[in-house]
């Protein structure tokens, strides 16, 4: 890829980048959250049309003008959010887009090529399964499977192990290896150091849409790597100071709840947060955490169990209720739970305190009053939008967090439930964000992390609960000093107290 | 049991305009596309389909043309919702309103004229089946096709390249896209084959039930399919037991009323649509407790292929 620039309506995601890629090599591309990885790659899959450059394709110039084309040429893609269709069965999702099979699907064919694949690469998947019904690393599996079905000679990774437990990662880094010794060639995004430093020959580095440099592996050390990846050196290593817990602030007790499908999707979960204290939640996505946090602020229905707020029993109360009560949500999904994309920055920011003086007199909106606590929120939380006038869906990630932030942490609440809270943030803002969420554990809040970062989780967390498939695994008084694996294990389904049985008894 | 041949005959027949209907949305939302013109789209089905059988002297032209109608109406719609991306709930509700005044406009000449209408084909042996028999196997062809079509889309959806695709269109776009499966091309075919069908529904009700042209003569009709699909559940194999309840309530109010009850007619004629109610009452009531799935899940809604979501 030569020169290759994207922009998108107000933002250059790429900007004149070169890449590379040789046969039977993997190569890393790796940068910050919205450093333009996902879209450089996009534009080699074919879909998004580059505002200038060219790929070439062994000496040969392209011209994708859909996946359509990119896939012929030998191009396959995992993206980020794996592009399946949940309500077909795995290989039915399989043969997607596979224009030289028959029209009338031959079924068995198909299932046994799937299994001969899945045998070779070590790519365990049940070909009947429903997609929806699978975790997320089958679904990676399956994703890969669908590329490796259409004899892909390139395969594009983006960010394949931010949803795998250790274990699954490294399993999946196997796979990688074995298809480039048969000569395949790998890109392999990632913002991860330490597994771009362990599997990589090469690295591509970008910042801010812009090529920093492509360098040997071999040739570079981790340091520089991460110097590169994010100009000046920013420290993220955040200070914690010990704080004797309080009295439990937010509990639930034999918590079961149903997912959107309609099967359990929380069962039996007892857990406790108290005063001055962060609990982490680990686990693979999709393993219940959504439904655990709706649980706990009222916004779905416990099936069986008790829901309790500072000693008050508030099973299936109205979310209002939980308002009231100060228990804060800041949900994964900015743009549709957290904020009203078509409306405006002051608007969002009282969404939860319109009917309360001192915004609402006698039934109408004081505008006023709405601006000056908007602009309040704008500076305190240094949300960077043109005006309080802006319709959020103009801002980006990082400042729609700070806003949300910004509308939630400034009501003194006693519980904080975040989740994903610095989920595509960059460096700067991700480290914003959890300092705000200490700042509320030093007040005294309560605080509920969800997220998928281990790493955020160990140097956020007093206490660390691990969910696998809605079940507790086990509770860790001092995350940080156990060990990866164990934690891992338990994403994985074993639960704590037999992995320190077996450890026991070896 | 003799007795009620006469009725379930006339259910059969008086469900197919609907069956036909409600194939043909099926297959519309399967892909994603919500189209609501169905009551104008029977209009001008019906309307085209009498005049092109009448006036050519054959009914099957008639069909032809009404398919080729309801294709092109399939086709505006599509221009609309998925080239232009617009609203597909406003643009449907266009196409009713131009369906129901146009086919009034055109159909101004035809009234009263009536035509002979398509031959009875008794399907050998199977129509000597007790009871059964005389139910479903002695009618004309167009009523077989909505078999045909039945079995045809049953198959069609579960096992076969195109059916498989039009489904993964339907339920993730992007994802379909990203797989090198064209949104687009999708999308314009099924809504025009989709709107086609429809609209030989409506050829059915003036070309072989009535064989004649009445203005409005689908009276809710299309309604009724666009509530039916819900209850179906997009499955075509439901759509039958739909399509012919809805015909058999139909059916039973028309012979209570020749019998001469003391029920006052407005009230029979209401039966049809107090049922389109109740069933999505109940259907709603199902679908808060999570029971029924199958809704194409990016049903309505525009793609954007460069559009973050
Ligand atoms: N479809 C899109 N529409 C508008 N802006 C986009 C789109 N995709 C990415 N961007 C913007 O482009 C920049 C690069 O994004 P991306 O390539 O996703 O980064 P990365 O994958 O490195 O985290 C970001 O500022 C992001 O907000
Ligand atoms: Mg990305």
């Amino acid at each position: 890829m030569e020169r290759i620039t994207k922009r998108f309506a107000g933002v250059t995601a790429n900007w004149a980048v070169d890449f590379d890629l040789r046969a039977g090599e993997v190569h890393a591309l790796l940068g910050e959250n919205g450093a333009g990885k996902s879209t450089l790659m996009n534009v080699l899959y074919g879909l998004y049309q580059p505002d200038g450059g060219r790929i070439l394709l062994s000496g040969r110039e392209q011209a994708f003008s859909s996946p359509r084309d990119a896939r012929a040429a030998g191009i396959g893609m995992v993206h980020q959010h794996f592009m399946l269709i949940p309500s077909q069965t795995v290989w039915e999702n399989m043969i997607l887009g596979h224009e030289d099979l028959p029209s009338i699907l031959p079924k068995k064919d198909v299932r046994r090529r799937i299994l001969d694949l899945s045998d070779r690469y070590g790519l365990a998947v049940d070909p009947d399964a429903k997609v929806w019904q699978l975790s997320v690393g089958e679904q990676q599996r399956v994703a890969i499977l669908q590329m490796l079905f259409r004899s892909a000679r390139v395969l594009i990774l983006d960010e394949p192990t931010a949803v795998l437990t250790p274990q699954e990662a490294r399993q999946l880094f196997d796979t990688i290896g074995q298809m480039t010794a048969e000569g395949y060639g790998v890109v392999f995004i990632s913002h991860k150091l330490d597994e771009v430093m362990a599997f990589s020959q090469r690295v591509t580095v970008l910042r801010k849409g812009r090529l920093v440099a492509t360098v040997a592996t071999e040739a570079t050390t981790k340091e520089r790597l991460a110097e590169m990846m994010v100009g000046e050196k920013v420290v993220l290593e955040i200070d914690r100071p010990a704080m004797a817990p309080g009295r439990t602030i937010l509990e639930c007790r034999d918590l079961r709840v149903l997912g959107d499908r309609g099967f359990p999707a929380i069962r039996d979960l007892s857990l406790s947060v108290r005063e001055h204290e962060v609990l982490g939640i680990a686990g693979v996505a999709g393993n219940g955490q959504q439904e655990l946090c709706e649980a706990l602020v009222g916004l779905r229905t416990a099936d069986r169990g008790r829901v309790i707020v500072d000693g008050e029993d508030l099973t299936n109360a109205s979310p209002r209720t939980f308002i009231r009560k100060k228990v804060h949500y800041i949900p994964a999904d900015r743009k549709g739970t957290g904020l009203v994309a078509n409306m405006d920055v002051k608007e969002n920011s009282i969404l939860k305190r319109y009917s309360a003086r001192p915004v609402s007199k006698g039934g109408f909106i004081d505008w006023k009053e709405v601006a000056s606590f908007a602009r309040t929120v704008v500076s305190r939380f240094g949300v960077n939008a043109p005006s309080t006038e802006t319709p959020v869906r103009n801002l980006s990630g990082g400042n729609l967090q700070k806003l949300m932030l910004g509308r939630e942490l400034s009501d003194s609440p006693k519980a904080v439930l975040a989740m994903h809270p610095t989920w595509g943030l960059d460096v700067a803002a991700t480290k914003f964000v959890r300092e705000q969420l200490l700042a509320q554990r030093e007040r005294g809040a309560a605080v509920l992390l969800v997220s998928e970062d281990l790493d955020e989780l160990l140097s956020m967390s007093d206490r660390l609960a691990v969910l696998c498939k809605g079940e507790l695994m086990g509770v860790l008084d001092a995350p940080d000093r156990t060990p990866v694996e164990t934690i891992g294990l338990m994403m994985a389904g074993t639960p704590l107290a037999e992995i320190e049985g077996a450890e026991v008894s070896a | 049991m003799e007795i009620l041949v006469p009725i379930l005959t006339a259910a059969v027949r008086s469900g197919t305009p609907i069956l036909y209907a409600t194939l043909g949305e099926i297959l519309t939302e399967k892909v994603g596309v919500l189209n609501l013109g169905l009551e104008g789209i029977m209009l001008l089905g019906a309307c085209s389909g009498f005049s092109v059988a009448y006036f050519t002297g054959n009914a099957w032209l008639g069909v032809g043309a009404a398919f080729l109608v309801g294709a092109v109406m399939g086709l505006l719609h599509a221009i609309l919702s998925v080239t232009f991306k617009g609203n597909q709930v406003v643009s449907g509700l266009a196409i009713t309103m131009f369906g129901t005044g146009a086919s009034s406009l055109l159909g101004r000449t035809m009234v009263g004229f009536t035509i002979p209408g398509l031959p009875k084909v008794p399907v050998p042996y199977l129509s000597d089946i007790p009871v059964l028999g005389k139910v479903l196997f002695d009618h004309d062809l167009l009523l077989y096709g909505s078999y045909v079509l039945v079995l045809f889309f049953c198959w069609f959806y579960s096992s076969t390249r195109p059916g498989l695709y039009l489904r993964a269109v339907g339920d993730n776009p992007r994802a379909a896209d990203a797989m090198g499966i064209s949104v687009d091309k999708n999308r314009y075919l099924y809504t025009m084959v989709g709107a086609g069908i429809v609209a030989v529904g409506g050829a059915y009700l003036s070309v072989s039930y009535t064989k004649m042209w009445a203005e409005l003569m689908s009276s809710g009709r299309g309604w009724i399919a666009v509530a039916l699909v819900i209850f179906s559940i997009w499955n075509p194999a439901r759509a039958v037991l739909g399509a012919y309840l809805f015909g058999g309530v139909e059916a039973f109010q028309l012979r209570l009323q020749a019998a001469g009850t003391t029920i006052p007619a407005p009230i029979l004629m209401m039966l049809p649509y107090v049922m389109t109610i109740a069933v999505l009452f109940v259907i709603a009531i199902r679908q808060g407790k999570g029971i029924i799935f199958g809704a194409p899940a990016a049903l309505g809604t525009p793609f954007y292929r460069e559009e973050r979501d």
